[in-house]
């Protein structure tokens, strides 16, 4: 069934409204399913601000310029992507390069980039987008399952600029680089013996990991196991997100009525901690409501992808939206003691607009790819 | 990759690639199921345990100082309440430079380095994060008004209004009622931590420390909600302090104004008491002090000039002052020695100006005696022996006397100790007997010890409040009343189980003894125009005029030495040296309403100088009422 068979069968497919959007290169579902992740974020973040009307507006302003990226992002043809790829890919290595020489640091991470006439920006965020599709690039014209020569390059196109990100030191980013890339090569049809033996070796090496962690990673990780060995330290912030969010209970306290954020002791909580908010104020319904919402974009993305006519295509589309569920995991099982702390976003709900426009701008490609049907 | 085609294979890589999104669709599936569980164990198998975490996170319990029970007059007059001044605090958290903040505050507001010095001492032991430590207490209105244009520019500076003591009646009542200070270090680890939370001030002197525990009430609580910073968004609950008892007092204002204004510039004390009850009238020391200067902290200079000024303005003359009661000691002598059966009212003596024991050189002398002039008052029975105060009459008595039974009579009249109900600070002046002599002196007691007693002095010393009960006791004809300066309160006081009650002495001497030394003790006042050392030794001062019965006596205290530490230049010397004047008296004489004492420091003869105060504070008292009638 092609996808428009699919559009056609879902209520409400056939309205002119639909084949408008359509037209436009914008699928309804996966849209109406961002939106809804949207318009919730919104709602919890206003919260969230202390109902600071200005902050929120700004960052109103903010989503609303990610989804018209998203717009514009889904008006070019996939052979575009394709053949500017490997340049974005080489002017992101340029630049994070150049960070490591000439970067702006902010609390103890050189991370920034500020080039005349732009305002300040990370690259790393550029390559969340472009590793995955520079590694589906390499892979379009090339057989798959990849033979072993052509996953090392692949690898090493995943390895150095996530290497480059680690280093400065932003691990969490770093880590999600090393994700998109890899949901590429796994979508590529590897083996899943070898998978099992990459898990396998990784399960061995990680020990070996903590040597080379620095002394804050390391107060991390013994953090997730006693978040009580320094209460009022390391382990403040996940003691009081845990608190946040098993005070909240099934029904919440209530939209505003959060006291763990309202009064501060929830740090963060605009930002990578958000999801603590919604667990309080809207309690575990509120909670299960935003992940079938991000189940909804899974779906529709991983569907999407198989409808893809080709190899770039189809990696393309399935390692972004794996990738955007990668972010939502980490993020929550971060903030609710399952995982370290790492700097991950909550994907369209915390606050600011760098990773709302990464994000977008990865579905608006999506889309991009899924409704130019030349492709 | 043995499987694997060198060229692409589009069907293949289709169907492979749908299997492997249908695979991680299911690993993206369970992930899910994992947070889920995870936020399932969170919100509803650990639910109590983490709401509660987070109750004890924003709610916390803060105390509420009650407010101080106000204290009265008998007539309702207010002689401590509760004030709102406004106090300078600062908030550690919120100064990035303290020292420069301290420098900047010293151009808007007047403090000193001893300020800084207590502020800083509080600032390192707060016990709360942002709670605001004072710096100044009371602020003047400009300070305020000074402080509150330049709020931009001082962060962590608070005003805020608290409740302080303040004694309306000022030095009047100071020595009265005693006062409060502010709660010390000292004072913190001795208190109930509990009740004291939120208390500033603690009673030091006088009735506010008898009665600290009613007056201060009980704390009560309210329930916050505080941020992380420590800082009130809502208040949850409130249990309400229980205010202090309000307190009434035996005080009469008008008779304290009476008093101090009797005394005028002079030093010294005047206790009124009425007899039929015990309570305290007045209660005067002279020069006095306003109380409220050291309710928020005096400045160390002030502190200086007070406790080091010559008429010492701190010392409480009626309550601690101990002196010789001179004379006035004589109708206790008379009264002991009737009971002993040493005298009686027709024995006489020829009193020839001194007194010397058998065998013996040492002259005693009477207060007439002066050189070349040994007259002395001639025939002397015990009435005139009192009315001219006869110095001889008692040595002689006095020479008779067992000095142990004797001490044991004039215990019994309050010498020696504490009687009052609630005058705690009262200090117990002394009654000499062989035993204490051999301890304190290292001495035997000598005859000459009882016949110098006999006249009140040498080693027996009494306070001006003692000396004004045993006034009210003779007033009394022996039935004791302990002095007090409660009135009545709201309720029941917790805290204050009274002494018991003195033994009366009333049947110390028969009836009539107790109304012949009575009389005799209104001829010191009433006898008079008779001829040469006829008339009693007040008649002249007060007597002439009187318009109701009055029963006195007069003393004379010889000041001993100067005490220690202390220089006086030569003319001041002779100054502090003259003797103290004493008189004690009540009225109306047949049925007594009051009661009084007056010290005069070195006043000169107690007819003179102390029974005019005497007088004028009994007229205040009786004058209107007996007008009234």
């Amino acid at each position: 069934m092609s996808s428009r068979d699919f559009v056609r069968s879902m209520p409400g497919g056939g309205l002119p409204g639909v084949r408008r959007l359509n037209n436009m290169h914008l699928d309804p579902l996966m849209l109406l399913a961002l939106l809804g992740v949207i318009v919730f974020g919104l709602v919890v973040l206003f919260s969230a601000l202390g109902r600071d009307i200005s902050a929120f507006d700004g960052q109103v302003v903010r989503v609303v310029l990610a989804l018209a990226i998203m717009v514009i992002a889904a008006q070019f043809e996939p052979g575009f992507y394709l053949r500017w790829t490997p340049l974005l890919y080489g002017v992101g290595m340029v630049m994070l390069v150049a960070v490591i020489f000439a970067g702006v640091t902010v609390k103890g991470s050189q991370r920034w980039l500020e080039l005349p006439g732009l305002p300040r920006f990370q690259p790393s965020e550029l390559m969340k987008i472009a590793v995955p599709l520079m590694v589906a690039w390499y892979f379009n014209d090339r057989p798959l399952p990849p033979r072993l020569g052509h996953l090392l390059v692949a690898l090493a196109l995943i390895g150095a600029p996530a290497a480059l990100i680690a280093i400065q030191p932003d691990l969490g980013t770093g880590i999600l680089v090393v994700a998109a890339g890899l949901a590429v090569v796994v979508l590529s049809g590897l083996q899943w013996r070898w998978m099992a033996l990459a898990a396998l070796a990784a399960a061995v090496a990680a020990p070996g990991l903590w040597y080379v962690m620095r002394d804050y990673q390391r107060d991390r990780v013994l953090t997730l196991f006693d978040p009580e060995r320094d209460p009022l330290g390391a382990g403040w912030n996940i003691i009081q997100s845990t608190t946040a969010i098993g005070s909240g209970g099934v029904f919440g306290k209530g939209l505003f009525e959060g006291t763990q954020s309202n009064l501060d002791f929830l740090p963060e909580g605009q930002t990578d901690f958000i999801i603590a908010v919604v667990a309080e104020e809207l309690g575990l319904i509120g909670v299960i409501t935003l992940l079938m919402l991000y189940l909804m974009i899974i779906a529709r993305g991983l569907y999407m992808a198989t409808q893809a006519r080709h190899t770039f295509g189809r990696l393309t589309v399935g390692s972004l939206t794996l990738t955007f569920f990668v972010y939502v995991f980490v993020n929550i099982a971060m903030v609710s003691g399952l995982l370290p702390v790492v700097g991950v976003p909550l994907p369209l709900v915390s606050y600011g607009g760098t990773s709302a426009m990464t994000l977008l701008a990865g579905f608006g490609i999506v889309m991009s790819i899924h409704t130019h049907r030349g492709w | 990759m043995a499987a694997s085609s060198h060229i692409k294979d589009p069907t293949r890589e289709q169907r492979d690639f749908t299997g492997r999104v249908i695979g991680l669709f299911l690993l993206a599936l369970l992930a899910i199921f994992v947070l889920l569980a995870r936020m399932i164990h969170l919100q509803v198998a650990d639910y109590e345990k983490y709401r509660t975490r987070s109750d004890q996170n924003r709610i916390q319990v803060q105390p509420i100082g009650p407010p101080r029970g106000l204290i009265f007059d008998r007539n309702g007059v207010l002689l401590a309440d509760n004030q709102p001044v406004f106090t300078l605090g600062l908030v550690a958290e919120q100064i990035p430079d303290l020292d420069r903040l301290i420098a900047e505050l010293h151009s808007l507001v007047e403090f000193d380095e001893r300020d800084v010095e207590v502020f800083k001492k509080r600032f390192e032991r707060r016990r709360r994060p942002f709670e605001s430590v004072p710096l100044k207490v009371v602020l003047s209105e400009a300070e305020i008004a000074a402080l509150a244009v330049n709020r931009f520019r001082l962060p962590g500076v608070v005003v805020e209004a608290q409740l302080v003591r303040h004694y309306p009646m000022g030095a009047l009542m100071g020595h009265a009622i005693g006062s409060v200070r502010r709660v010390s270090e000292d004072d913190l680890k001795t208190l109930d931590p509990v009740s004291y939370s939120a208390t500033q001030f603690i009673g030091k002197l006088g009735i506010e420390r008898v009665y600290e525990r009613s007056l201060h009430g009980e704390v009560g609580y309210q329930q916050v909600e505080t941020d992380a910073r420590g800082r009130i968004r809502k208040v949850l609950s409130v249990q309400p302090p229980v205010a202090g008892q309000n307190l009434t007092l035996q005080l009469d204002t008008n008779l304290q104004t009476a008093a101090t204004a009797a005394l005028g510039e002079r030093r010294g004390a005047v206790v009124a008491i009425d007899p039929r009850t015990g309570g305290i009238l007045a209660l005067v020391s002279n020069p006095g002090y306003d109380p409220n200067i050291f309710v928020t902290g005096v400045s160390a200079a002030r502190y200086k000039e007070l406790s080091e000024d010559r008429q010492m303005p701190l010392f409480n003359r009626a309550t601690s002052g101990q002196y010789a009661p001179g004379s006035t000691f004589k109708p206790v002598v008379a009264l002991c020695g009737l009971s002993l059966g040493a005298t009686n009212w027709d024995r006489t003596i020829s009193d020839h100006g001194f007194f010397r024991l058998p065998g013996q050189a040492r002259i005693y002398r009477d207060w007439s005696w002066t050189k070349g002039n040994s007259g002395g008052q001639g025939i002397v029975d015990l009435t005139r022996a009192i009315y001219r105060s006869s110095n001889v009459y008692f040595f002689e008595l006095a020479s008779r006397l067992e000095v142990n039974d004797f001490v044991k009579c004039a215990s019994k009249f309050g010498y020696g100790r504490n009687t009052t109900v609630d005058v705690l600070d009262e200090l117990p002046g002394r009654l000499p007997d062989p035993v204490w002599k051999r301890g304190a002196k290292g001495e035997p007691w000598y005859p000459g010890d009882t016949i110098n007693m006999g006249v009140g002095q040498g080693d027996v010393l009494a306070t001006p409040l003692q000396l004004a009960t045993v006034a009210a006791l003779i007033a009394n004809r022996g039935h004791w009343m302990r002095p007090r300066l409660l009135l009545s309160s709201d309720q029941a006081l917790a805290e204050w189980d009274p002494p018991p009650p003195m033994p009366d002495v009333t049947d110390l001497v028969s009836g009539s003894d107790w109304e012949r030394l009575i009389d005799a003790m209104e001829m010191v006042v009433h006898r008079g125009n008779l001829g040469y050392q006829q008339s009693g030794t007040a008649f002249p001062y007060i007597g002439k005029d009187l318009p109701y019965r009055m029963a006195g006596k007069s003393g004379t205290a010889q000041v001993v030495g100067i005490k220690q530490g202390e220089t006086y230049n030569e003319k001041e010397l002779t100054e502090f040296q003259r003797k103290h004047a004493w008189f004690i008296a009540f009225a109306p004489a047949d049925a007594p309403e009051i009661a009084v004492s007056v010290l005069v420091e070195n006043g000169g003869g107690g007819s003179a100088f102390a029974a005019p105060v005497a007088r004028q504070v009994i007229d205040a008292f009786l004058v209107p009422k007996l007008a009234a009638r």
